[in-house]
């Protein structure tokens, strides 16, 4: 069955059309890139399926049951981890604690006053990051990570209540080059290992043409194509629409040239 | 209804309206650039009247006319905006990036350090104030006979509406205040002087409140508890109204004019909780007031104030607080009676700021009316044992389980809001609370309180009754301390974190910090019943809000980010106030001073101190970076 469909999804912002019949589907295991230029409406399909927005109609199917409208922590029960663009962690605690806490949520733990909450589930949180890489850094304090490490650790809370769909806004946003590629990679990884679906959104276009199965290219909240990367590369209209893109972009840097 | 009588209680609503409003706009500015909720503005504004009291005769000695009395007023009004300014000058511009909690206990040693000033300069008698020249008379209308000053305020309220939009519209300084409200950062990144624009709005906000308190001194005889009755009530107009918008100011004065003129005829005795029942709507339905916006730092990623990390006991710990427990033990038998007295009230007091903390430091709620589950547990108790004549043990039992209800009552609006909101409109509940048991005499003996709040034949003696309080504070201490280290704590602790993530990850935000409201006044219900039968009686001071800064002053002074710091600060805060207070007449003087004094150069108080100095003196594990 298809993991997550999408029918029919609509959202206005006053005058402004954020989303205008947005659809599409991600069976499990694949990763689906959705990009466009700033104000395309990525984030806006993106906090729909998520739960923190709610669509004016259209419908989102997660295993065919339909999850649009739900409260973000209803969506999370459902099977969707995600992380946010500026990484959401618990600065007070380590990062084995981190993890945890996403574990004991899971499990339904949280209104308990009887267990010492340091040493529940830690094994299970050591594995999690032991799959990202952070195993060494498991009983630091999160906050004195470098951040694309911090970016890590909310993967890591993010596998922790065993998601089908994961949902990752801008992963690399802030991250050194060297660091995008790691986290990518690793996620792909992860999702193919598992038989997760990856939404994700992305500026990086490396990070999107290197590790997509399929993308999606938004624009004014339409989408205006929808194929896997090579086909993408190949759309003339979506050549047009960064083309242009690209266009301002070389015209910065020309310009920072000369100053 | 008569209709003449409508219009001249609507005027009357009016003029009151107007005199908030002249005093609320001044809050709101300050607000607005400095985002310091000024809890002196009461004082500046008691300071006004004082200071008109005292100039205005003077100036009516020369020549009996309503332009000298103007003169006064505004004379008075100018000299309070310089005190603002020095204010700014000298405590505030250090403490504009500490955590709003330090930043309204400074404010609040401002206002205890004005309270015995005036007391000191003025005496603690009312001070009746001369009537304005030419605005004596009555004016009469609909045949009703309407006070001429009462219309005049209601003039210089629209005067001061109509100079302040100008100021705002049309002068430099009020575009840069208008610009600071919206976005300080950025208008400091683009090179604006900020000292002379900070200095100048507290010269302005100052200037407000005391032409608003010199206004009044034909109304009311000037008397020392003005400052914090004016305050709660410009908190609510500001909030209602939106904090840093002064048309909100102005919208919400005038609601509150209208509600208090007519409330008075419908409720006499509760027109201030029909205020404060408004503010709590108005927040449920726009948390950010009528006229407010969200502040543009909500989600910013910031280290939250409070505990930081847990660690286990270690053996110099246990040695300490089995030294601790043992010399609590021994104390009734070595002590003198007033040396178990004392112990006591530290016992109750470490158990209510306990609790206090259990919210600040690990739910990041910032309560600054804590005081009134303490008194609801006292009130509880008291009135359980002296009216429906229950024993001591039941009413003990049901102190905790009342102020738990009432908690969760009150709780249910307050978890909604955050920052500066919720600090407000828990005040607001405990000043509620505070009006019912102060106004509701037949049942709560009013001021005076109800005596005869005794225990029971068996822990009669103080001996007894300080094990017996031991037993309690103690057990209910180490109960909630487990509750910091079970999943429970760590979740509350989350939610302090990043809402969102925890959000994220299923953990229901509101429901778990309403739980722990809920919790934390149960249990300083429980101190507050406790606290009762160690007195024999209740009393409204224990629900004021000095009691309430008492308790953060307690949390602050033993540490925010240690989970035993609140312990160490009953007990040190206590034992100095009980030394210090029989000594001086300059009792709050002294905690004001020290209050600030501790904001600004000891914030991670004695606990923080002490873990730091340790910290400093052993051997670290590896070169981990320290914590911020």
């Amino acid at each position: 069955m298809t993991l997550l469909k999408v029918t029919g999804l609509n959202k206005r912002f006053g005058g402004v059309v954020a989303a205008k019949d947005v659809a599409f589907a991600l069976e499990a295991g694949d990763i689906l890139a959705i990009i466009g230029p700033n104000g395309a409406g990525k984030s806006t399909t993106f906090n729909m399926v998520s739960g923190q927005l709610r669509p004016d109609s259209g419908e989102v199917l997660l295993d065919g049951q339909p999850i649009s409208g739900l409260a973000p922590r209803e969506v999370w029960r459902r099977g969707i981890g995600r992380t946010f663009q500026i990484a959401q962690t618990f600065v007070s605690m380590s990062v084995a604690e981190n993890v945890q806490m996403g574990l004991i949520s899971w499990h339904d733990r949280i209104v308990t006053f009887g267990a010492r909450a340091e040493t529940l589930y830690r094994p299970e949180a050591l594995r999690l990051l032991d799959l990202v890489g952070m195993r060494a850094d498991a009983d630091r304090p999160v906050r004195e990570l470098a951040y694309g490490d911090v970016k890590r650790v909310e993967l890591a809370i993010a596998l922790a209540s065993a998601p089908k769909l994961l949902l990752m806004d801008e992963p690399t946003a802030g991250m050194a080059p060297k660091e995008r590629a790691q986290l990518m990679d690793i996620t792909a990884t992860i999702a193919r290992q598992r038989k997760i679906g990856v939404l994700f959104t992305e500026h990086d276009m490396d990070a999107v043409f290197a590790h997509s199965d399929r993308i999606l290219v938004l624009v004014r909240g339409e989408i205006i194509a929808d194929g896997k990367p090579d086909e993408v590369r190949a759309n003339a209209r979506v050549k047009q629409v960064y083309l242009g893109e690209m266009g301002v972009a070389a015209a910065m840097r020309a310009r920072r040239g000369r100053v | 209804m008569d209709p003449a009588f409508i219009v001249i209680q609507s005027l009357s609503g009016l003029a009151s309206a107007s005199s908030l409003f002249i005093i609320a706009s001044g809050l709101t500015i300050v607000f607005g650039v400095t985002r310091i909720v000024n809890f002196a503005h009461g004082s500046l504004y008691m300071l006004g009247a004082y200071l008109a009291v005292t100039i205005v005769p003077m100036l009516l000695e020369v020549d009996r006319s309503l332009p000298m009395f103007l003169l006064g007023v505004l004379l008075s009004a100018l000299i309070v905006g310089v005190i603002g300014a020095a204010m700014e000058i000298i405590l505030l511009r250090r403490i504009y990036h500490v955590p709003e909690l330090f930043q309204l206990l400074a404010t609040f040693g401002v206002v205890l350090i004005v309270q015995d000033l005036v007391i000191k300069l003025w005496g603690a008698v009312e001070i009746p104030g001369p009537r304005a020249p030419s605005l004596r008379h009555g004016v009469f209308i609909f045949d009703q006979r309407f006070p001429a000053y009462e219309l005049f305020l209601i003039g210089v309220g629209l005067v001061v509406l109509g100079l302040l939009w100008l100021l705002m519209q049309k002068t430099r300084f009020g575009v840069l205040i208008r610009a600071a409200t919206q976005d300080r950062d950025m208008v400091a990144a683009l090179g604006v002087n900020q000292a002379w624009l900070f200095t100048g709005t507290l010269f302005l906000g100052a200037f407000l409140a005391g032409l608003g308190g010199a206004l009044q001194i034909p109304r009311v005889a000037v008397n020392t508890q003005m400052d914090i009755s004016i305050i709660t009530e410009v908190f609510v107009v500001t909030v209602i109204g939106g904090m840093g918008s002064v048309p909100g100011a102005f919208v919400a004065a005038l609601i509150i004019g209208q509600l208090q003129a007519f409330g008075i005829l419908i409720f006499p005795k509760i027109t201030l909780v029909l205020v404060f029942l408004l503010m709590a709507v108005v927040l449920v339905i726009k948390p950010w007031g009528l006229f407010g916006k969200p502040d543009a730092a909500a989600g910013r990623a910031v280290l939250p104030e409070g505990l930081l990390s847990l660690r286990r006991f270690g053996t110099v710990d246990n040695v300490v607080a089995g030294v601790a427990i043992i010399v609590m033990l021994a104390l009734p038998v070595f002590g003198d009676n007033y040396m178990v007295k004392v112990g006591i009230e530290v016992l109750v007091l470490a158990l209510a700021a306990f609790s206090l903390h259990f919210l600040i430091g690990v739910g990041g709620i910032v309560s600054f009316g804590h005081a009134a589950y303490f008194g609801i547990g006292a009130y509880a108790a008291g009135l359980l044992v002296t009216r429906l004549g229950f024993a001591m043990e039941p009413a003990l039992i049901l102190a905790p389980v009342i102020a738990g209800a009432f908690a969760a009552l009150f709780g249910f609006f307050i978890v909604r809001l955050s920052g500066i909101y919720l600090a407000m409109l828990t005040l607001a509940f405990a000043q509620i609370v505070y009006a019912v048991c102060f106004q509701w005499v037949g049942l709560t003996g009013g001021d005076n309180g109800v005596v005869g709040v005794w225990p029971s034949s068996w822990a009669a003696s103080r001996q007894v009754y300080f094990y017996l309080a031991l037993a309690f504070t103690l057990s209910a201490i180490i109960a909630l301390r487990h509750a910091i280290y079970a999943p429970f704590g760590y979740a509350l602790r989350a939610a302090r974190d990043s809402a969102t993530r925890a959000d994220a990850i299923g953990i229901d935000v509101r429901r778990i910090r309403w739980f722990a409201f809920t919790l934390s006044g149960a249990a300083a219900g429980l101190a507050g019943g406790l606290y009762s039968f160690s007195k024999g009686s209740i009393d409204p001071t224990m629900i004021s809000i000095p009691m309430s800064v008492d308790l953060l002053v307690m949390v602050l002074l033993g540490g925010i980010q240690t989970v035993i710091g609140p312990l160490v600060g009953a007990a040190a805060f206590h034992s100095i106030k009980d030394f210090f207070m029989p000594l001086t007449d300059f009792w709050r003087m002294f905690l004001g001073a020290s209050i600030i004094v501790m904001v600004l150069v000891f914030p991670r108080g004695i606990a923080g101190a002490a873990s730091l100095l340790t910290e400093r003196f052993r051997p670290a594990p590896k070169p981990v970076g320290t914590p911020a």
